[in-house]
């Protein structure tokens, strides 16, 4: 009779010592790859119902077609195609994600919505996911910017609930600043408490009802995709 | 709730190392336990990823698995001292020592598998 091996008895460690969103970072980095020898900018939007990320990028999006740029928009939400419809008005590609009570968006629903657009036609993609300050923060999309929004109506104290958010994004957006004064904004209190959780972050203040900070915001834009077609020229040499 | 998604994402790669034992070692084998590490600024409650694991599991190889967690702080560099310091909460991103704002996060966003502990399955007759 042979002795039980004491491997088999003894409870066995295995070192795993891996992401458990490895599968979406790694699509996510393709899809990055992909972006970026395309040489499209994709801009994640992120920030709670009712920011105004939709009413916003509708205005940027008139912008850019207005301009003559190459845009399109993907956009996340519960249920309803209503932003999709909103976004549309402004003349360009938009494609709507129903998440069915999913709280965010993952790289492949992203893929999957990407189907039938040529990325090399297009110069800037917008994503707006779904409307969390929480649940978005840990998928990456294959973004190049992920940007954090609130508005003037939200409170002031928002960066200091939320610092996953502000830590995973390269740039916040405060936005309604028209309604700054009615709703008392401290705006020295807010700018205050971003640089607490984010020493650094660079914000733009604007209002897509009165059109105020636009363009500051939509020329760091375009300085960034200078930046990643500026990287992919020098991956080329 | 994204901890289902994580506890899915979870679940589906301690199945794939759960299948390799059963083949390399022993068929009987199981998890025991799956030890995390999870950052201060991972935004995951632990209570919510319990619920979800327990969900998600139920009536699969998994099911009666243990989630440990192991809790990481966040940690950034401060040039003037010249090291890594930690921090004692996620509202501030100052050095305790100096209090000088830095934004260079060494550590605090782990949402990570660390180990994955098998055992045999006792009530497997032998
Ligand atoms: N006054 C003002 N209202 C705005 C502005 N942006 C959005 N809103 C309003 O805020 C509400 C929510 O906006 P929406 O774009 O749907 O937010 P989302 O949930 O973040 O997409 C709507 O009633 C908008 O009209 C703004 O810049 N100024
Ligand atoms: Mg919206
Ligand atoms: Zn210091």
């Amino acid at each position: 009779m042979t002795p039980p091996e004491p491997a088999m008895i003894e409870p066995r460690i295995l070192e795993v010592r891996t992401k458990i969103l490895k599968k979406n970072d790694e699509l996510a980095r393709d899809m990055r790859d992909q972006f970026q020898s395309a040489e499209v900018l994709v801009t994640n939007m992120v920030s709670s119902p009712g920011t105004g990320k939709t009413t916003l990028l509708r205005e940027m999006l008139t912008r850019f077609v207005a301009a003559g740029d190459r845009v399109a928009a993907i956009v996340g939400d519960l249920e309803t195609d209503n932003d999709a419809r909103r976004l549309a008005e402004s003349g360009a590609p938009v494609r709507q994600i129903m998440t069915h009570g999913c709280c965010h968006l993952e790289a492949d629903m992203i893929e999957e919505h990407l189907e039938g657009w040529e990325l090399s036609e297009l110069d800037f993609l917008f994503i707006e996911n779904v409307g969390n300050l929480v649940c978005p923060t840990s998928w990456d999309l294959g973004e190049s910017v992920r940007v954090a929004l609130l508005s003037v109506t939200e409170g002031e104290d928002k960066p200091l609930k939320y610092p996953g958010l502000f830590n995973t994004s390269d740039v916040a957006v405060i936005t309604k600043i028209d309604l700054a004064i009615p709703c008392e904004f401290d705006r020295n209190l807010a700018l205050e408490n971003i640089q607490s959780v984010r020493p650094g972050m660079q914000v733009f203040e604007t209002s897509a009802k009165t059109g105020e900070g636009m363009d500051l915001w939509i020329d760091y834009l375009r300085q960034k995709r200078n930046q990643l077609i500026g990287t992919v020229g020098s991956i080329g040499k | 709730m994204h901890e289902l998604s994580i506890a899915n994402s979870l679940v589906e790669i301690a199945t794939e190392y759960l299948a390799k034992e059963r083949v390399k070692n022993d068929e009987s084998s199981v998890v025991k336990s799956i030890t995390l590490r999870i950052g201060a600024l991972s935004c995951v409650h632990k209570s919510a990823l319990n619920f979800s694991f327990e969900l998600v599991t139920k009536d699969t190889l998994l099911e009666g698995a243990e989630l440990k967690v192991i809790d990481v702080p966040v940690t950034i560099f401060c040039k003037p001292c010249e090291r890594e310091v930690e921090l004692p909460g996620i509202q501030r991103f100052r050095c305790p020592v100096c209090d000088t704002p830095s934004a260079d996060i060494r550590q605090g966003k782990e949402l990570d598998i660390d180990t994955i502990e098998i055992a045999e399955n006792a009530s497997t007759p032998a």
